[in-house]
C-alpha cells in the first residue's frame, strides 16, 4: 500500500531509516524534557524554594549546557539530512525516460522512443522495469500537482512552465499507489495512480503491447460499440491509436482493457465499473473533464465491449 | 506640549482621589448607548471587541473543522461534496489564521500594552477604531460569501494557477485576495500603533530592561508584522490583476512566473506562524512567573529569543517549498536555517522549566494551560525540525503528519497559552473571576481530545494519506484512524464548549476579582478591575522590572497631567524618561465612516477595476473628515 514505513526501493528505504531514527531521537528529547517538567513541579510541593544566587547561577550553567546540547543534535540532524539527500539517486545515470503530465485529475504517462512509431502513452498506471533507475520528466498540463509513490521515493512536484525531474527505482516486482500530493482542485482526492514494476522480459513484453496500435474487435458487439464511439462525442477527447479517434484532452484509451483501474483509481476495470462510468461520470467523480454523453443502454453495452476488447 | 518642566508645574497633590478620578472619567469617558460604541477610541473597548470577534471566527471555523471531520470519519461518505469540501477546508484554514489567531493576538495587545506600560491609551487610539472596523468588514466579507456558497476554494495559501483567472472561476479567489487585503490592512494599523505605544508611551522609569515580557513579545511581533506584509501586499494585488485586468504576473504561457506566488506568500506566511506564536510565547513568560511566584529565569536570554526568532523567521519560507524542485545548495541552506530556529525556542523552553524549577507553582487553570502548552508544544517543535529535513520533508509534505505538526505548533503552541491568558486576564478585563473548576474542566478536555484529535494523525501521514482530500477510498487503510480522530474531535470540541459557557457564566456572576487576584507583579495588575476608561488615576513610576513584587504597599506615581484634556507622558526611547505631554484624540465617527468608505472600495474592486478610482473619492472624503483640524485650545500653563 502507499505507506512511507512500508518501503520497497532503496530511496524510500534511505528516508525510512533517516524518518525513524529522527523520530526515535526526539522522541527521547520529549520524555527528557517532560522528565524535567514533571521534576520541577513534583518539587514545589517538597522545597521551600528560597531564591538564592547560588540556585540562579547553577540553573544558569544548566540552561546554558541545555542550548549546547540542542545546538550539538541540531547540528547532527542538519548533516544526517544532507547525507540521506545525497543518497536519493542521481539523474545523470538513468537509463530510461518516460514523461509525466499531470492533468485534473489524471496521469498521463508518456513512453518517448527517438523512432516516433515506437512511442506510446498510457494513463494512471505507470509500468518500469525492475532495479532499474528511471529518469521521469515532470509536467504539468494545467495546475500544480505532485507526484506521490511513498513506497518508492519521495514526492516532487509538477509545476505549469517547468520541468522537474525524480530518480523512481523498485528494486522487487509489485504494484505500488501512490496519489497526487498537491491540492490541484475539486477532484483531488480522486487523482491516485499505480507504478507496476516487473522484470525486464514482463516489461519488454507489456512494452510491445502497448507499442501496437488497437485491436480490431470481432466479436459484433464490440464492432457495434467502435462505430458508436466514433460517431458519439468519445473520439473527440479519446485517441485510440490505428482509428479516427484522436482526441488529446482524455486519457489515450488504445489499451485501456490493459489497465486495472478506471478514473485515476477511482473504480476497479470491470465492464460493469466501465458501463457505469460511461453512463454518468460526473456523479461518480464530480466535476471531472469528462462530460455525460447521452446514450441508449444499447449503445452503452455495445460501447462497453468495445472498450472491453482493447487489451 | 511642555517640556518636562510643565509636568511639575500641573501638580494637583490638593485633588483628593475621588475627585480627581471623577474629573477623570469626565474627560476619558465613552458615552452610553449606540453612539458611543460606535465612536469609541478607548483602547480596551476596542480590544475586548477584537477579542470577542476573533472567538466568534474560532467557533466558526470550529465548526467548519467538525464538518470536515464527519465528511472524513468514513472512506466515500457523502455528506460533503468535493466543492462544498473545498469550500469549507479554505473557509477553515483562512477563518483559523486570518480572522482569527493573528487578529485575537491583536487583540490581546490592543488591550494588554498600554495597560502593561502604564499609559491611558494605545498611539494613534482612531486608527486603532479603523483597524477594528476594516477586520470585522473583511471576515463579514468572508463568511457572507460562504453563506451565499461562493467562498474560495483554493486553500489558505491559495496557489496559482489553481487560484488564477484560467482556473478560478467566478468570484471566489477575488473574495479570498480582497480578505486578505482587509487584514493587511488591519494589521498594520495595530502594528504600528503598538509599536509607538511601546517605544513612546511607557510608564516613567521603564527602561527597555524593565519591559515585561508580553510587550516585548508584541513590539517583536509588529516589527514582522510591519516587515512580512509588503510581500503578501505585493502578492495579493497582482493575483487580482492577473485576474482582473488580464496581467501575466503568475502566467507561465506569457512569462510570469508560478513560483514567484510561492516565494512571495510563504516570505509572508512563514513570519506569519511567529505573528502568532511570539505572543503566545509572552503570554507564556507572564502566566509562569506569575504561578511560579518568582521573577522569570533569564529575562535577557528570552528578549533575545524574541528577536532572534524573529530575525530567523524571515530565512527559512523555503522550507515549505522543499518539493518544487529548487537548487540542492539552496535547499541545504534552508535546512540549516530552519533548523537553527529550534535553537532559541529550546532556550525559552529550558527558561521557563528553570523558573519552575526554583519557584513554587500554584496549579491554576491559567498555569495548567502553560503545562499543556510545555507538553505539546515541544512536539510540535520536534516535528518542526523533523519536516526542516528536505529528504524528510519529501515524504510527508502535504500529508497529515503536516496536519498533524501544525496544529499541535498553532493549537498547542498558540491557542493553549491564550485560553490560558483569557483565563488570566479574565479577572481584569471584566471584574469577575472564571470559575476554578469548569476550567479543570475545561482543559483536562480540551488537552486530551487535542493529543487524541492530532496525534493520530501523524501516523496517517506516515502510512500516506495526503492532506486536503474530502475522502478516501475504502480499500485504503485509513478508515479506523479517521473515525477515532473525528469521534476525538467531538471531546476537544466540548472542552471548548465548556470554556465559552465558563466565559458567559463568568462574566456576570464570576466572584469578584480585586485588583490583583494572581498576586501579579506588572502594572495592569496595579489599576482596579475592570481598569476606569483612564487606566490609571495617577501614572505610576517603575523603578524595577516587577514593579507589583518590589514596591508591594504603594506605586510612586507621576502626576501633572491634565484632567480636563486627554493627555498622555511621552517618554524617551531607552530609559523612557518622561519627556512630554502630549494629548490623545477624542472619539469620533470618522474612523468607521472611513472604514465603511474603504470596504465598498474593496468589495467594489471585486468586480471593476474602476471601483478604484471612484471608490477613493468616499474615502478621501472620510479621511478628510478625520484629519480636519481642530482648534485646540492653547495650554494656558
Ligand atoms: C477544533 C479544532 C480543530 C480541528 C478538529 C481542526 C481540523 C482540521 C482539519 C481536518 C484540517 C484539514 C486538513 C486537510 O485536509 O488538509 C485542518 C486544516 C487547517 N487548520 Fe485546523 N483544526 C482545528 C483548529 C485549528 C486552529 C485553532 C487553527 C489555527 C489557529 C487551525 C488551522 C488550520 C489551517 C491553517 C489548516 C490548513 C487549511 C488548508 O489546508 O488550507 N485549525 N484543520
Ligand atoms: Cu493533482
Amino acid at each position: 500500500m502507499q505507506s512511507v514505513l512500508n518501503a520497497q526501493a532503496e530511496p524510500a528505504l534511505h528516508l525510512k531509516y533517516l524518518i525513524v531514527g529522527t523520530v526515535v531521537l526526539c522522541a527521547i528529547i520529549w520524555i527528557m524534557v517532560m522528565i524535567v517538567l514533571a521534576w520541577s513541579l513534583l518539587r514545589a510541593y517538597r522545597s521551600p524554594g528560597e531564591a538564592a544566587p547560588e540556585t540562579e547561577r547553577r540553573m544558569g550553567r544548566v540552561v546554558l549546557s541545555a542550548a549546547a546540547a540542542t545546538v550539538f543534535v541540531i547540528t547532527g540532524l542538519t548533516i544526517a539530512s544532507f547525507y540521506a539527500t545525497g543518497s536519493l539517486g542521481r539523474p545523470e545515470s538513468a537509463p530510461v525516460t518516460i514523461k509525466v503530465r499531470a492533468q485534473q485529475w489524471w496521469w498521463q504517462f508518456i513512453y518517448d522512443e527517438p523512432d516516433p512509431a515506437k512511442a506510446f502513452q498510457t494513463a494512471n498506471e505507470l509500468h518500469i522495469p525492475v532495479g532499474t533507475d528511471i529518469r521521469l520528466e515532470l509536467e504539468a498540463a494545467d495546475v500544480i500537482h505532485s507526484f506521490w509513490v511513498p513506497s518508492l521515493t519521495g514526492k516532487r512536484d509538477l509545476i505549469p512552465g517547468r520541468r522537474n525531474v525524480l530518480i523512481l527505482r523498485a528494486d522487487r516486482p509489485g504494484i505500488y499507489r501512490g496519489q497526487c500530493a498537491e491540492f490541484c482542485g475539486l477532484q483531488h482526492s480522486h487523482m491516485a495512480l499505480f507504478v507496476i514494476a516487473e522484470d525486464n522480459a514482463s516489461f519488454d513484453r507489456w512494452a510491445a503491447d502497448q507499442r501496437s496500435e488497437a485491436r480490431t474487435p470481432s466479436d459484433g458487439e464490440a464492432v457495434a460499440g467502435k462505430a458508436v464511439f466514433m460517431a458519439k462525442p468519445c473520439a473527440a477527447c479519446h485517441s485510440i491509436r490505428g482509428t479516427e479517434a484522436s482526441g488529446t484532452t482524455g486519457p489515450d484509451l488504445t489499451h485501456i482493457a490493459s489497465r486495472q483501474t478506471i478514473a485515476a483509481g477511482l473504480l476497479d476495470n470491470t465492464r460493469g465499473a466501465l458501463a457505469a462510468w460511461i453512463a454518468d461520470p460526473q456523479t461518480l467523480k464530480p466535476g471531472n473533464n469528462m462530460p455525460m454523453v447521452p446514450l441508449s443502454s444499447n449503445e452503452l453495452r455495445q460501447i462497453t465491449a468495445y472498450m472491453d476488447s482493447l487489451r | 506640549m511642555t517640556g518636562d518642566a510643565g509636568l511639575a508645574e500641573q501638580r494637583i497633590f490638593d485633588l483628593d482621589e475621588g475627585e480627581l478620578e471623577r474629573r477623570l472619567s469626565e474627560t476619558w469617558e465613552t458615552p452610553r448607548g449606540i453612539w458611543g460604541a460606535l465612536t469609541t477610541v478607548d483602547h480596551k473597548i476596542i480590544g475586548r471587541r477584537y477579542i470577542i470577534t476573533a472567538f466568534v471566527f474560532l467557533i466558526l471555523g470550529g465548526l467548519l473543522a467538525l464538518a470536515m471531520r464527519l465528511q472524513l470519519a468514513q472512506p466515500e461518505a457523502r455528506f460533503i461534496g468535493p466543492d462544498r469540501y473545498n469550500q469549507i477546508f479554505t473557509m477553515h484554514g483562512s477563518t483559523m489564521m486570518f480572522l482569527f489567531a493573528v487578529p485575537v493576538m491583536e487583540a490581546m495587545g490592543v488591550y494588554l500594552v498600554p495597560l502593561m506600560v502604564g499609559t491611558r491609551n494605545i498611539a494613534f487610539p482612531r486608527l486603532n477604531a479603523f483597524s477594528y472596523w476594516i477586520f470585522l468588514a473583511g471576515g463579514l466579507l468572508l463568511w457572507i460569501a460562504f453563506a451565499l456558497d461562493t467562498a474560495p476554494d483554493v486553500g489558505w495559501f491559495a496557489y496559482v494557477p489553481l487560484s488564477g483567472p484560467q482556473f478560478g472561476a467566478g468570484k471566489r479567489a477575488d473574495i479570498w485576495a480582497q480578505m486578505i487585503t482587509f487584514t493587511e490592512l488591519s494589521a498594520l494599523a495595530v502594528a504600528v500603533e503598538i509599536v509607538v505605544t511601546v517605544f513612546k508611551q511607557r510608564a516613567p522609569g521603564m527602561s527597555l530592561d524593565r519591559i515585561p515580557l508580553f510587550v516585548w513579545a508584541m513590539l517583536v511581533t509588529s516589527f514582522l508584522i510591519i516587515m512580512a506584509m509588503p510581500a503578501i501586499m505585493f502578492a495579493s494585488s497582482s493575483l487580482i490583476l492577473d485576474r482582473l485586468v488580464g496581467t501575466h504576473f503568475f502566467n507561465p504561457a506569457e512569462g510570469g512566473d508560478v513560483l514567484l506566488w510561492q516565494h512571495l506568500f510563504w516570505f509572508f506566511g512563514h513570519p506569519e506562524v511567529y505573528i502568532i506564536f511570539l505572543p503566545a510565547v509572552g503570554m507564556v513568560s507572564s502566566i509562569v512567573s506569575t504561578f511560579a511566584r518568582r521573577p522569570l529565569f533569564g529575562y535577557l536570554p528570552l528578549v533575545m529569543a524574541l528577536i532572534s526568532t524573529a530575525v530567523l523567521a524571515f530565512g527559512l519560507w523555503v522550507h515549505h517549498m522543499f518539493v518544487v524542485g529548487l537548487p540542492q545548495v539552496g535547499e541545504s541552506f534552508f535546512t540549516a536555517s530552519s533548523m537553527t530556529i529550534a535553537i532559541p525556542a529550546g532556550v525559552q523552553i529550558f527558561c521557563w522549566l528553570a523558573t519552575l524549577w526554583d519557584g513554587r507553582p500554584q496549579f491554576k487553570t491559567p498555569f495548567l494551560f502553560v503545562i499543556g502548552f510545555i507538553v505539546t508544544f515541544v512536539i510540535g517543535g520536534l516535528t518542526g525540525v523533523m519536516v526542516a529535513s528536505v529528504p524528510f520533508d519529501t515524504q510527508v509534505h502535504d500529508t497529515y503528519f503536516v496536519v498533524a505538526h501544525f496544529h499541535y505548533v498553532l493549537i498547542g503552541g498558540a491557542v493553549f497559552p491564550l485560553l490560558g491568558a483569557i483565563y488570566y486576564w479574565f479577572p481584569k478585563m471584566t471584574g469577575h473571576m472564571m470559575s476554578e473548576t469548569l476550567g479543570r474542566f475545561a482543559f483536562a478536555l480540551i488537552f486530551i481530545g487535542f493529543n487524541m484529535t492530532f496525534f493520530p494523525m501523524h501516523i496517517l501521514g506516515l502510512e500516506g494519506m495526503p492532506r486536503r482530500i474530502y475522502t478516501y477510498q475504502p480499500e485504503m487503510p485509513w478508515a479506523g484512524m479517521n473515525l477515532f480522530v473525528s469521534a476525538s474531535a467531538l471531546v476537544l470540541a466540548s472542552g471548548f464548549f465548556i470554556f465559552f459557557v465558563d466565559v458567559l457564566r463568568s462574566a456576570r456572576s464570576g466572584a469578584p476579582a480585586g485588583a490583583n487576584p494572581w498576586g501579579a507583579s506588572t502594572l495592569e495588575w496595579a489599576t482596579s478591575s475592570p481598569p476606569a476608561c483612564f487606566n490609571f488615576a495617577r501614572i505610576p513610576v517603575v523603578a524595577a522590572r516587577d514593579p507589583l513584587w518590589s514596591e508591594p504597599d504603594e506605586l510612586t506615581v507621576a502626576t501633572g497631567l491634565r484632567t480636563d484634556r486627554r493627555e498622555l507622558i511621552v517618554s524617551s526611547l531607552v530609559e523612557a524618561q518622561a519627556e512630554a505631554r502630549e494629548s490623545s484624540p477624542r472619539n469620533s465617527i470618522w474612523p468607521l465612516l472611513s472604514a465603511i468608505a474603504t470596504t465598498i472600495m474593496l468589495i467594489w474592486s471585486i468586480f471593476s477595476p474602476w471601483a478604484v478610482v471612484w471608490g477613493s473619492i468616499p474615502i478621501a472624503i472620510a479621511l478628510i473628515g478625520w484629519f480636519w483640524p481642530k482648534q485646540v485650545p492653547e495650554d494656558e500653563s
